[in-house]
């Protein structure tokens, strides 16, 4: 018997998708959707387009999510309108997962803790940090609304198996660093394109170490390379987050020892400091050292990139007994209501509230300045979202600096940029 | 058939966020986004561009979000083709399935500014530039890209596989 080629955990996706024994970068292949993913922004683009074409169906009624978390609580009429466009297509075609009001969490946290989607899932969605589920070792990419419509009618979609890029990391973390510094040193390294169509795979005894909060975080911000897809390989810490909730069976898959990658790096994880990426691009990093001072009028602790219940922790750590400065603002956005309800049973929200912070519901809200938090002229956030593009957040003349949330929290306390061991002594 | 306009220059990495920035996302009404298209950039673009102006930019041309909102914006305010050193892979494929035609050709954004005039061939991928007296030719389309382009985009694709 031939022997197959060795692949990467990417191609090993796309191929049991393809229904092929192998693929290979370059190829063009038609591969099997687990789940098409659309939001209040997206679906109704989508939806526009699905219904031309005459269609009366979806592939599958659970496997189209639908997830209405940008300008929830709808900010206006307008935004109301396009949600009631997405709730009634969900009614008429049965569309099992719709999230909306109480129900609704920002999608790349809601997806994986509700199960939805698993290892070695292909999944689509018309969002662009779709990414992120490559933290549980699935290969998920962002679209564009008409693929997405392709993709909930055919329940196919047509892919360029992507090249990989692997990224070694090995080392104890510093104090305060996590998963977003690891995905803020890799962009300040290669830069926003530095991954274009390319598939970006994360390993190392410093990955083996982070928990799945963390590598969510980390794979989210894969796109801000300019990746198709973010993936870290599933080991016993990712089994057993998805075993306890998975709505499918899922497939652990690995790199084979010997695949190809178009290139590799090393980093000495032990080195990277907490990291904050200056304004207009998540490339511009500089240890927050370099930065502290600055002063800020607003920071942000949520987002799809930072608003699990580990990001909450580390801010409630920093936070508790403390107050947010009087020259800044703090908001803080749990990113699902389990996330809420978690911070709500273990005292954080009172920290918070006692701290002076704006305690918002599960929505995207500021962090593509949407709304609950929206910047004017000249003013700056801290923020630990993933852009800070301009006018990312508000006013074309504002600024946003990313980073974690116990830089965040910190920052939050000090009313300009802080290194956590500023504020808490240890 | 061969296609002429004038062009806007723009940099590096324009993101999503300034094609078409996310505070009128509310809704998918195409002459309305083209209202504020480039508007974070250049708040007069949408003004002053005309039907058949080029779009040419630098490296990473639609970095950011997913929103097909970018290439209906920039369609539907009259631009007839987006030239750039190099696009987001995203943004590359939206455009394909929107139907706006999009180049790469590094060696024409050397020598291009605004308001130069170029004479584009989407046929051959030739590009002159008719105010330099220069002529190109761009990265060719991949051939299932091209399939997608004569069937007028992916869900007339879809129509003609009987796949609906
Ligand atoms: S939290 Fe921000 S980046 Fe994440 S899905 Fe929402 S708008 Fe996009």
């Amino acid at each position: 018997m031939a022997k197959r080629r060795p692949m990467t955990i990417a191609e090993k996706i796309l191929a049991t998708h393809a229904g092929k024994k192998e693929v290979e970068p370059g190829e063009i292949v038609e591969a099997k959707i687990d789940i098409a993913l659309g939001n209040d922004i997206t679906a109704p683009l989508a939806i526009n387009e699905l219904r031309k074409v005459g269609a009366k169906k979806v592939f599958n009624r659970k496997r189209v999510v639908l997830v209405m978390d940008h300008f929830t609580p709808n900010k206006d009429i307008k935004s109301a309108t396009q949600c009631k466009l997405v709730r009634e297509f969900a009614r008429e075609f049965g569309i099992v997962n719709y999230f909306e009001g109480g129900d609704v969490g920002i999608e790349h946290a809601l997806l994986p803790e509700l199960g939805l989607v698993v290892s070695g899932d292909v999944v689509v969605g018309a969002d662009s940090h779709t990414c992120t589920y490559g933290g549980l070792g699935a290969f998920a990419t962002g679209v564009g609304s008409t693929d997405l419509a392709f993709a909930m009618i055919t329940g196919k979609l047509w892919f360029r198996v992507p090249q990989t890029m692997k990224f070694v990391f090995r080392g104890r973390l510093k104090k305060w660093v996590s998963g977003k510094d690891l995905i803020l040193h890799t962009i300040g390294e290669i830069g926003v394109d530095g991954a274009n169509y390319r598939a970006m795979e994360f390993s190392g005894d410093t990955i083996r170490r982070l928990s799945v909060d963390s590598r969510l975080a980390l794979c989210n911000m894969a796109i801000e390379a300019g990746a198709k897809a973010g993936l870290i390989e599933p080991d016993e810490t990712t089994e057993e987050y998805v075993s306890g909730r998975a709505q499918r069976r899922p497939r652990f898959l690995r790199s084979d020892a010997d695949a190809e990658y178009v290139e590799a790096r090393e980093y000495d994880a032990s080195k990277i400091d907490p990291l904050v990426a200056l304004p207009h691009l998540p490339e511009n990093t500089r240890p927050v050292t370099d930065v502290a001072g600055t002063p800020i009028d607003q920071v942000v602790i949520g987002s799809c990139t930072n608003g699990r219940i580990e990001d909450l922790a580390i801010a409630a750590r920093i936070l508790r007994g403390r107050r947010v400065s009087s020259s800044t603002r703090l908001i803080v956005i749990p990113a699902t209501p389990h996330v809420y309800e978690e911070a709500l049973r273990r005292g954080y929200l009172r920290v918070f509230l006692s701290a002076g912070a704006v305690i918002s519901p599960p929505t995207c809200g500021p962090c593509l300045g949407g709304h609950m938090g929206i910047l004017a002229e000249g003013e700056r956030a801290l923020a630990t979202t993933n852009r800070n593009f301009i006018g990312r957040m508000g006013h074309p003349k504002s600024e946003v600096y990313l980073a974690n949330p116990a830089v965040a929290a910190a920052t939050a306390v000090r009313g300009r940029i802080a290194h956590p061991d500023e504020v808490v002594r240890h | 058939m061969k296609i002429k306009g004038k062009v806007w220059k723009f940099g590096s990495d324009m993101d999503t966020d300034r094609i078409i920035p996310a505070r009128y996302l509310n809704t998918t009404d195409p002459r309305e986004l083209a209202q504020h298209c480039m508007e974070d950039e250049d708040p007069e673009f949408a003004k002053k561009v005309r039907a058949g102006d080029m779009i040419v930019a630098e490296k990473n041309f639609g970095c950011g979000s997913s929103r097909e909102h970018a290439p209906i914006a920039i369609k539907a305010c009259g631009v007839s083709c987006v030239i750039a050193r190099s696009f987001a892979r995203i943004f590359y494929r939206n455009a394909f399935n929107t139907g706006l035609l999009i180049l790469e050709c590094p060696e024409l954004v050397d020598v291009t500014e605004t308001a130069d005039v170029l004479e584009v061939d989407p046929s051959t991928g030739t590009i002159r530039n008719i105010t330099k007296d220069r002529t190109f030719r761009a990265q060719p389309i991949p051939p299932f890209m091209q399939e997608l382009i004569s069937a007028g985009g992916l869900m007339e694709w879809i129509k003609r596989k009987g796949l609906v």
